[in-house]
This record gives structure tokens, sequence and C-alpha cells, in this order.
């Protein structure tokens, strides 16, 4: 295991934000940590990365105690944030030689690995212009070039990809995948489900500081049951009184719920808005999203 | 060592690039030297030329000030994360702030530059043996250090670079309650005292004393006050930045 916590506790003040975690994380494998915000997946980034002291629990990198032996940790891991962490002032390539620098390569060492990085990442053509005049999606790139100077064997994520236009996602996204294919194994943590269903193999749910659901996509989406049922009303209005009457999560017109896929439930479900005067216009099933999985699970949680 | 070379490199390419601070760093001493010489200069009497006399409190008020704008690159960093990428690396955390610090010990060594050769076009006339300019430098040196720490520090703790720019005000006023401009006999005796006892009046009265040639008489309170500050605000922002990223 690269990554191992046990019991992991963080508290600010009276907040408890990471409640006895636990977490294992294979070589090689792609993690995802899913969870809405204040869940605890950037505090549990922080502590991984030695940036931040857990208040309780032990948590190992490669073998390392993120605590005890933090240089050891830092020598193996990188950590790109959640807001890009770059010079504006300095050009692309002035960045990246800067970070191979730090890391104790000689001039021409960190020149080369530099130029390396810019052609990988297509930022070639921008490479000598100031980091100010980059788009967003190139501000990442960049980003990620520069966790990736050191060839870290593990690499955090956070967020990867929030604010990023949908082009600059899915550019970040090929990134990510082309890092698995060289065996780096990365730990990321996100708020969309697409996100982690696209890129990681093992998801973990996370929900006020503790784990609540671990594993696939598939086997997370078959745990909340085989379908979701959508029903559509005339309005917004009439969805959102709907929801109220049998529960679900609107969207605009349309109102889902997950189901067991019995004719009973849906007999129930429409029952129920026949006697809150509902009407529905249409319904539809089929198997449930990620974005279901994470609505029941911390529905439940909470 | 290495670590803190290339964030100094990195520092100076920042400050270079930065072209308000640049602009601040040199344009105001010079203007504010011409301000005091050729339109109060005339309404003061001193017993030696005023020129002379008010070049040594220019360049402490203007180094003063311009090592306090440490907080603001400080207070940037510690903002957008890049303190963060710096810290999960191996190397030692605070080079980053060892970087700010001498790229402000090279901006304050351009400003005192530029001052002393307009002045020397302003009919400065110094009369200091090398010696005594060296003397002059290092006190300057050890001065400028203690600021640039302790605006390291304010940066760390700001709330916004905005905030951290607030030491930079303090240090712009304070050396106007000194004998910078006018000899201290001159004021109300309870300024006197507050004037007589603030820590830059010995730091310019030892400048003004080398370089014109006159006898040192609070080389040490100057060295002390220096000095000392230099050793609380390393260990106050070192610590402060230990304590702040590790939460």
């Amino acid at each position: 295991m690269i990554v191992e916590t046990e019991g992991l506790t963080k508290r600010y003040g009276t907040r408890t934000v990471l409640n006895g975690l636990d977490l294992e994380v294979a070589e090689g494998s792609v993690l995802a940590l899913l969870g809405p915000n204040g869940a605890g997946k950037t505090t549990t980034i922080r502590v991984l990365s030695t940036l931040t002291r857990p208040d309780g629990g032990s948590a190992r990198v490669c073998g390392f105690d993120v605590v005890r032996q933090a240089a050891d940790v830092r020598g193996v891991i990188s950590l790109t944030g959640q807001y890009a962490a770059v010079d504006e002032e300095q050009t692309g390539r002035e960045n990246l030689v800067m970070i191979a620098r730090l890391h104790r390569r000689t001039r021409p060492a960190a020149r080369a690995r530099a130029s390396e990085l810019l052609e990988r990442f297509g930022l070639v053509d921008a490479a000598d212009r100031r980091v100010r005049t980059y788009s967003g999606g190139m501000r990442r790139r960049l980003d990620l070039a520069m966790s990736l100077v050191a060839r870290p064997r593990l690499l955090f994520l956070d967020e990867p990809t929030t604010g990023l236009d949908p082009v600059s996602r899915t550019t970040t996204w090929d990134a990510i995948g082309d890092l698995v294919r060289d065996g780096v194994t990365i730990f990321l943590t996100t708020q969309y489900l697409e996100e982690a269903d696209r890129l990681a193999d093992r998801i973990v749910v996370l929900h006020n500081g503790g784990v609540v659901a671990d594993g696939t996509a598939d086997a997370l989406k078959n745990s909340v049951g085989g379908t979701r049922l959508d029903l559509t009303f005339a309005s917004r209005e009439e969805a959102l009184r709907a929801r109220s009457a049998v529960g679900g999560l609107a969207d605009g017109p349309t109102l889902g719920l997950p189901s067991d896929g019995s004719a009973a439930h849906l007999h129930r479900v429409l029952d129920d808005l026949l006697a809150a005067r509902i009407h529905v216009l249409r319904v539809a099933t089929h198997r449930p999203t990620l974005d279901d999985v994470f609505t029941t699970l911390t529905a439940v949680a909470a | 060592m290495s670590a803190a070379t290339t964030m100094v490199g990195r520092s100076i390419r920042l400050s270079r690039r930065n072209l308000d601070t640049a602009i601040m760093a040199v344009v105001l001493p010079v203007l504010m030297m011409a301000l005091f010489v050729y339109v109060f200069g005339g309404a003061i009497s001193s017993v030696q030329s005023y020129v002379d006399y008010v070049v040594p409190g220019i360049v402490v008020l203007c180094t003063g000030y311009g090592a306090t704008s440490t907080a603001m690159p400080v207070a940037d960093d510690m903002k957008k994360g890049v303190v963060d990428r710096f810290r999960s690396m191996p190397i030692s955390g605070f080079s980053v702030l060892t970087g700010h610090v001498v790229a402000s010990v090279a901006r304050n060594a351009l400003a005192t530059f530029a001052v002393v050769l307009v002045a020397l076009l302003m009919g400065f006339r110094p009369t200091a043996s090398v010696g005594a300019w060296a003397l002059a430098m290092g006190l300057l040196l050890v001065y400028v250090l203690a600021l640039s720490w302790l605006a390291a520090g304010f940066g760390v703790i700001a709330r916004s670079v905005e905030s951290a720019s607030l030491l930079g005000f303090f240090m712009l006023f304070l050396p106007y309650l000194s004998s910078a401009f006018v000899p201290v006999a001159t004021m109300p005796p309870w300024l006197r005292a507050v004037s007589e006892h603030q820590p830059i009046t010995p730091v310019i009265e030892t400048v003004r004393a080398l370089l014109t040639d006159q006898p040192v008489t609070s080389g040490r309170p100057a060295l002390a006050w220096s000095g000392g500050l230099l050793v609380v605000a390393f260990t106050w922002a070192t610590w402060l930045f230990r304590r702040i990223s590790s939460r």
C-alpha cells in the first residue's frame, strides 16, 4: 500500500474535519476522494502531503510516517493544489526550471526537463510568455507539469478541474490518463462524479470526515439499488412540490428517485403523487448514475 | 543552500517584473529628497548644509519603507498556494522567505545607490573615508535585514496583500518623529523624548556621523536596536511560518 491511514483525526477548534479516517491506496492505482464541500477532502490531502499535522491517528505514505518522516514523504510525492500554484510574473519555462533547480538538478538538466514537459503538455508556443497571459486550462497544465518535474511516485490532485471549461477539462483528464499509464499513483479529490467515474479505479465517498462508501464506480452504483426513476412534471415548481411529497433530487422539471425497479415501488410513488394532486407527465427508468449514489449516501449519513 | 539561491533568483526576478514596486523603490526616495532639499530645505536652518544633513535621513527612511514592501510578495505567496507547493517539496520551506528578504536587500541597495547619486548632483558632499562608508552601509544592511524579516512575518499573518502593506505606512511615518529631517532640539520636549528614544534616531545619527566625518556617538544603540530587531524578527517570522503553514 502506498497510502495507509488509521483513525486519522483533525479538528479545527470545535469542528471535527476528519473523524477517524481509515484509507488504503494500492501503488499504481487511481483513487478518487469524492464528497461535498466541507467533507474533509482537502484536509486529507493536506495531511498526506505533510502540510497539516493530524490531531490523532496515523498516516503513512510509501511507508514513511507523514509527521515523523515528513522529509522522506516529500521526496516521493507531488502536490497540485486547488488553485494553480504558479508564478504569474514568470514564464512557463522559468516556473519549470525553478522547480527543477529546487529539486537540485543542474542548470542544463533543469532546462532539458523543462523543455520535455513543455512539449508533453502542449505549452511549447507559450513557453516564454508570462503565465499571467495564460488561459485557465494552460495554467492547470503548467501546474500539473510542475508537479511532475521530479517524477513523483504519488501525485495528489486537489480538485484538478474545478473552474475549467469542458474542453480544458477533457485535456486535463487526458494528461492524467497518460500519467496513469506511466505508473504514477494518483490520489485525487473531486466534487464531480463524472470525473471520478472516468478517472478512478476506486472511489471513496467522504462525508463529515469519514468514509461512507468505498468501491469501484459500478459497485457503488449497484449498492444504491438497480434503478433510478425519472419523473417529469409540467414545471419546475411542480417538481419541487413532488419532491416534498416523495423525496428525491429535482433537476428542472424532472425529479430523480432511487428505486428497486419493482412495479410496487412505482405504484406507491404514483399513488403518493396522486394523493398530493401532482400530475406526472412522463416516467422513465434507468441505471443509477454516480450522482444518485452520492445523493443517497450523503443523505443517509446526514 | 541551493534552494535558497534558487528562491533568491525567483524573488529578484519577480520584483524586477513588478513595475509598481520597482518604481516606488527608486523614484520615491529620489522625489523625497528633492522635496526636502528644495522645498523645505530653505526654511530649515542647520549647522551644516541641509543636503548633507538630510541625505542619511532620506536613505534610512526609504530603505525602511522599501524593506517593508517584503510583506506583499510574502502575503501573495501565502494566499496563492505557492507556499503549499514549496512546503510539499523536499526543501526547507522558509527558504521562500529568505528569497524575498534577499531580494528586498537588493532593491534597497539599488535605491540607496540612486539616492546617493542624485544627492551628489544636488550638492551632497560626503567627507567620509572608504572605511566609514563601509561601516554605514553595514549598519544599513543590518537595519534593512531586520525590517525585511519583520515585514516577512507580517506577510505570513496578513489576511490580504493590502493589509500586508500597512506596515509600510507606519515605516513611512516613523522617521518624521526622529532626527531625520530636523534636529530633535527644535521639537517640543515630549516629542523630543519620543524622537530621541525611538530606534530609528540612533541609526540615522550613526549613518550621518559616519558619512559626514563626525564623531559617532550612537553606534552602540544603533547596532543594538537593529541587531536585536533582526534576531527577534527572524525568529518570529520563521516560527510564524512553521506554525501558520502547518495548520
